[in-house]
């Protein structure tokens, strides 16, 4: 299934750029229901596929963009390793390129880094059919602005990413999911206070009743810290990481709005009305609410953080925090920098970009 | 002198000093705003030294709309700026520009906030690095990145070049430690990158101010991710016959799924010259040593070691020593840490690059190395962050001798594009600044460098924020170029030669 598209994906961006016709790029369409509803004709990458260089002992990888996670994470774990930021696949299909320009990172997010944080290098079409590639594949690189990172959570409207080259680490030799009862505000404490202590942590989530927290580490270390940190051993810890991850948790199982907030870790509860699951140890919530948009970006920005409506509909078509104005210049002109033409994705992040 | 301000980059205005000095005296008192020539000197150069240039004029802001009036001022008027930390750059970021401002954030230096729930520090842009650690050390907690500079550069200058540590292998670099930003926009606007949690919506644009060299725009606050202080840390220190095998042994260490907190080798070269000042107790008979550091919990660490010492063994190391106390970890890694000044005692000056390659390669840009330094005539020695492939070649010179200095510049070209030619880049850490920029013509595509130029005029269309830094122009490729042949081709036939 290996295929290097690249030539023919330039030559689809050329013709958009001499037509002027707006191009939606598509992955597999895995992540359609995330961000807002873009036009138009398709550019689809999942035949641009392949791992292009894979060198466990530099711990780097470089794929093409539409190479399905679940083929990367198979290869890596033939060598004992993983993709740190532990993404959502939130589907079978999903592409690595599609999992980049979304920016999802998984419950090890705050353990082991994001998306943005492993991305080294990538080669990119821009908006002027242009193909450029940015940063390499070493892990200290300084030379010229970070552009890889720039692509990754744009949602594809600053380029098609064609190639992309990874951190990736060693899996952990052991992980161990403990549960704890608790309140939410014991909770929130509780899990902030274990984040500011050296446990080797690698997962911390609350359900509304229990903390489930995962250790990480050689089997004598999580024995060990086991020891000291108590809880109740959850035999299906591997199960609840993954649901979670994909959504599949019964949480998710439910119809209606379901929304994203992303704030400091220990932030109090807030007072929006709705179900609430908390992940990153309290600085990922997601909540179920029939509340109107508006009350909860404002309920989000007024806590410090920001909110996204994951699935679900808006009144006012609004899906992503607003942005304060001299920010949204700054995305304006960041857009024109690459996409002179307003070609890729429109409207997919913000209605005027 | 080799690097020359191309006419390309230069920024030209006809503003009077004195009567640009009384608008900023307007929103700056006096006492803030420097012009004798004496007063501008200590500003005349950062880190690299070789290179200087007088100021036009020093602003010592000392508040956000300080910062915004300077700007604003300089943008009606057509005037460049340079941001300027503590002028420990390696690379010429800070070097001023004669008709140009230089803004030091020198009075931009407290700690606003320890927020000990979030583990989070809100700082100035001009805290020592080092004093961030510290202020954090009562809470148990601690800023990761810490370049050997820490307790001299700021966090301002960290964040612009999104500089390294020993550490970084496992605790990453500054852009993976940074949460937000608040920068000062050419345009005078205050904007608030990052968030307060982990992410933040619309585009990335922390990570893209982070390294960016003081080009888009003037940081004036900072929130960090502090960390809690590992309980134990403990060090090996493995002597090796030849720098392959060394070489192999890290990357023996990394394919075994270990992740040492510090991974650093140095060859022979500079061990001795190490020792000499030190005295770390180091085998000077070896060719190469390895430092492998690991921290964590005490059952891990243990078990790491374990793993760690048996690798060595099996890659050939001819002893494998254990630090057994916090003072003899200290002994072990003061070597390394003391490596630029111990050069800096043989030799009357010397210059230190900052490649970075992919790993294995290195014994192939060690020999490289090599063969330059015999045709250059001049000794080379080199210390590496092995865990990350960041190769730091010293060259040793006399800037007295007449030409030795545009030689040395000359080899340490040659060796950047070894880099290259073996898929790494022409800087791990210490930045482009003036001092790789016709480098980056060797890095670059001429559509690479027009990207990199559109996205710095989204930010600062009329190009004042440290102008000539970081982005070569095309025209200063292209006189380069005719020079240089960039993988058996001219670089940028489409424009002309000069
Ligand atoms: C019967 C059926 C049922 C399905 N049900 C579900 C379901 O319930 N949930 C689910 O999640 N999936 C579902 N899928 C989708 C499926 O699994 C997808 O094939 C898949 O996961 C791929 O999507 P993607 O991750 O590549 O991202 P996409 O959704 O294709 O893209 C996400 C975003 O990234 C951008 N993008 C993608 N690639 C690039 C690139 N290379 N460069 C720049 N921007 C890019 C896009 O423009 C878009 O903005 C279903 C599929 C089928 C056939
Ligand atoms: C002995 C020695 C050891 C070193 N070791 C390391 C090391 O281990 N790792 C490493 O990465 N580096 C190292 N360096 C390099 C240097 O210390 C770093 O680059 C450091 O981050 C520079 O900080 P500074 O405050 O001195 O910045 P300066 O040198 O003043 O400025 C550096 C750049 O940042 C810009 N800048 C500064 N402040 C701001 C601001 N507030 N807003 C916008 N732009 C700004 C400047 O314009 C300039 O381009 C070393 C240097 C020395 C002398």
């Amino acid at each position: 299934m290996d295929a290097d598209l690249s030539e023919s994906l330039r030559q689809a961006v050329a013709e958009a750029t001499d037509s002027g016709t707006p191009l939606t790029i598509v992955g597999s369409g895995s992540k359609t229901f995330y961000g807002r509803p873009s036009s138009d004709s398709v550019v689809g990458t999942a035949g641009h596929a392949g791992v292009l260089r894979y060198e466990p002992t530099e711990l780097v990888l470089t794929v093409r963009c539409g190479t399905r996670l679940s083929d990367i994470e198979s290869v890596l774990a033939e060598c004992g390793q993983m993709l740190p930021f532990e993404p959502p696949h939130l589907g079978e299909n999903a592409t690595l390129g599609g999992t980049l320009a979304c920016g999802f990172s998984g419950p090890r997010r705050p353990f082991a880094g994001s998306a943005r944080d492993c991305m080294l290098g990538c080669r990119i079409l821009n908006g002027k059919g242009e193909m450029l590639s940015f940063g390499g594949e070493v892990m200290k690189n300084v030379a010229g602005f970070d552009i890889s990172r720039l692509m990754v959570g744009a949602m594809g409207t600053l380029g098609v990413i064609l190639e992309a080259s990874l951190k990736v680490s060693p899996k952990p030799e052991r992980e161990l999911t403990v549960c704890f009862e608790r309140s939410i505000e014991e909770a929130l404490n509780t899990m902030n206070l274990w984040c500011s202590q050296p446990w080797p942590l690698s997962g911390l989530a609350y359900d509304g009743s229990r903390i489930y927290a995962r250790l990480s580490g050689s089997d004598r270390a999580v024995d060990a810290v086991y020891r000291k940190f108590g809880g109740d051993v959850c035999a299906e810890g591997d199960e609840f990481w993954r649901d979670l991850r994909e959504q599949r948790h019964e949480f998710f199982r439910a119809d209606g709005n379901l929304w994203r907030i992303s704030l400091a870790p220990a932030t109090p509860a807030l007072d929006l009305p709705g179900t609430w699951f908390y992940d990153w140890g309290g600085a990922l919530r997601w909540l179920k609410t029939g509340a109107p948009s508006e009350n909860v970006f404002r309920a989000a920005e007024a806590a410090g953080g920001h909110a996204s409506l994951f699935r679900g509909r808006s009144g006012d078509g609004r899906v992503f925090q607003p942005l304060p104005n001299g920010l949204k210049a700054l995305h304006a002109s960041l857009k024109r920098a690459f996409d002179p033409m307003g070609l890729f994705n429109p409207a997919r992040l913000y209605e005027d970009l | 002198m080799t690097y020359r301000v191309h006419p390309s980059e230069r920024i030209a205005h006809r503003v009077d000093r004195n009567h640009f000095l009384c608008l900023l005296s307007e929103h700056i008192e006096r006492g803030r705003l420097l012009f004798d020539t004496e007063d501008l000197r200590p500003y005349e150069c950062d880190g690299l030294s070789a290179y200087r240039e007088l100021p036009w004029i020093v602003a010592l802001p000392e508040t956000i709309e300080e910062v915004q009036a300077v700007v604003r001022l300089c943008r009606e008027h057509g005037v460049p700026v340079v941001a300027r930390g503590a002028g420990t750059g390696l690379s010429g970021g800070a070097l001023p520009i004669a008709n140009g401002v230089l803004l030091s954030l020198a009075k931009f230096n407290r700690i606003i906030e320890i927020d000990r729930a979030n583990r989070t520090a809100r700082v100035q842009p001009g805290v020592r690095n080092l004093a961030i650690s510290e202020a954090a050390a009562p809470y148990g907690l601690y800023y990761a990145p810490d370049p050997s500079s820490q307790i001299a550069c700021t966090i301002g200058g960290n964040v612009a070049e999104n500089s390294g540590g020993v550490h970084c292998l496992k605790y990453g670099l500054t852009v993976h430690n940074v949460l937000q930003v608040r920068v000062v926009t050419m345009d005078g606007e205050l904007v608030v990158l990052g968030g307060s949690g982990y992410d933040s919506p619309g585009y990335d644009l922390l990570a893209l101010i982070t390294g960016s060299e003081g080009l888009l725009g003037v940081i004036v606050e900072i929130t960090v991710k502090l960390l809690p202080i590992p309980p134990c840390a403990q060090v090996l220190l493995a002597s090796f016959d030849s720098v392959e095998e060394a070489g192999g042994a890290v990357a023996a260490i990394i394919g075994a799924g270990l992740l040492p907190a510090g991974l650093e080798m140095m060859d022979n070269i500079t061990i001795r010259v190490v020792e000499d000042f030190v005295h770390a107790g180091y085998p000077t008979g070896a060719a190469a040593i390895v430092l492998c550091e690991f921290d964590g919990i005490a059952e891990q660490v243990e078990s790491d070691l374990l793993k760690a010492r048996e690798i060595f063994r099996a890659e050939g190391a001819t002893e494998v020593r254990q630090s057994t106390s916090e003072a003899e970890r200290k002994t072990f890694w003061a070597g390394r840490k003391a490596a630029f000044p111990a050069a800096g005692r043989i030799s009357p000056d010397y210059y230190c690059m900052d490649g970075t390659i992919p790993r294995k390669r290195l014994p192939e840009v060690l020999r490289r190395i090599s063969e330059l330094s015999a045709q250059y005539g001049l000794v080379v020695g080199n210390v590496f962050h092995a865990g990350d492939g960041n190769l730091h070649p010293l060259i040793l010179y006399d800037a007295n001798n007449p030409g030795e200095l545009e030689r040395v510049e000359e080899l340490g070209g040659k060796i950047l594009e070894a880099c290259v030619e073996v898929g790494g880049t022409i800087t791990g850490e210490h930045g482009v600044g003036i001092e790789k920029i016709n480098q980056m013509c060797v890095q670059f595509r001429a559509a690479e460098l027009a990207q990199f130029h559109s996205v710095k005029a989204a930010f600062d269309p009329a190009g004042l924020l440290n102008p000539g830094k970081a982005i070569p122009t095309l025209h200063r490729c292209a006189e380069f170029g005719a020079m240089h042949v960039h993988r058996g081709q001219i670089a940028h036939p489409d424009l002309e030669r000069f």
